[in-house]
């Protein structure tokens, strides 16, 4: 059944959004957190990327910790879905198991 | 009367620059670095703040930080200027890779290229990196 996989790091800084669309099969979930939420972000040398992980991947992120950067809807990429916590819990239960790319 | 710190020669005062470069609420280098400004600009010094790669992101406008329960000091650097600290200044290529423009952020800031950064660097007698 399908994974979901947190990010929790900028994509700008680390290889961890890499990482985890390396090995994340089709079907299984992303879910950026902390500064993971970085990278759902349209219009920075990263979208692209994000983008072209929607043909495999349902991409969620975080809204408190989008809001918390200074950033709105408005700023996230068209088809990725801004949970809140009671979401993210959703999700946990939603999905088969969870792995966290630290 | 004069108390008798007042009446020391005042000591030297050195260039010191602050490089911030990482994003605001992952980790606590932002927050840290910004107590350490505060820190040198109450002793006097020369105080130049650059702000590159995701450090580019402490002074996002718009920051609410209520629903992840952490204060949200980014107007503490709308304050810095009543420190006398004026001088800052972000990458260009941070805020472009970013997707970011000044008109996202909360202090007036100038933007250099990255020569115009090395050079600002090099003319530093102290650098301090968070």
């Amino acid at each position: 059944m399908a994974m979901l996989h947190t990010i929790n790091k900028s994509p700008f800084e680390r290889r961890t959004l890499d990482a985890a669309l390396r090995h994340a099969v089709k079907g299984s979930g992303i879910l950026l957190i902390e500064d993971g939420v970085y990278a759902a972000f349209d219009g920075t040398i990263v979208a692209d990327k994000v983008k072209a992980a929607m043909a495999d991947h349902e991409i969620y992120v975080l809204g408190p910790d989008v809001s918390a950067r200074g950033m709105s809807e408005e700023h996230v990429i068209n088809g990725v879905k801004i949970v809140d916590y009671d979401g993210f819990v959703d999700l946990v239960t939603q999905y088969d198991k969870v792995q966290s790319w630290l | 009367m004069a108390e008798p710190w007042e009446d020391e020669p005042e000591g030297p005062v050195r260039k010191f620059m602050y490089v911030n470069r990482r994003a605001p609420y992952g980790t606590i280098y932002a927050l840290e670095s910004l107590e350490v400004v505060l820190i040198a600009a109450a002793f006097e010094q020369d105080v130049t703040l650059v702000f590159m790669d995701d450090g580019v992101f402490q002074i996002k406008k718009g920051q609410s930080t209520e629903a992840i329960g952490v204060k949200n000091f980014s107007p503490t650097y709308r304050a810095l200027e009543g420190y006398d600290v004026e001088k800052l200044y972000v990458s260009r290529e941070s805020l472009e890779s970013r997707g970011l423009t000044t008109d996202d952020l909360v202090v007036p800031v100038q933007v250099l290229d990255k020569d115009q950064l090395a050079a600002l660097m090099e003319e530093q007698e102290v650098i301090l990196s968070f």
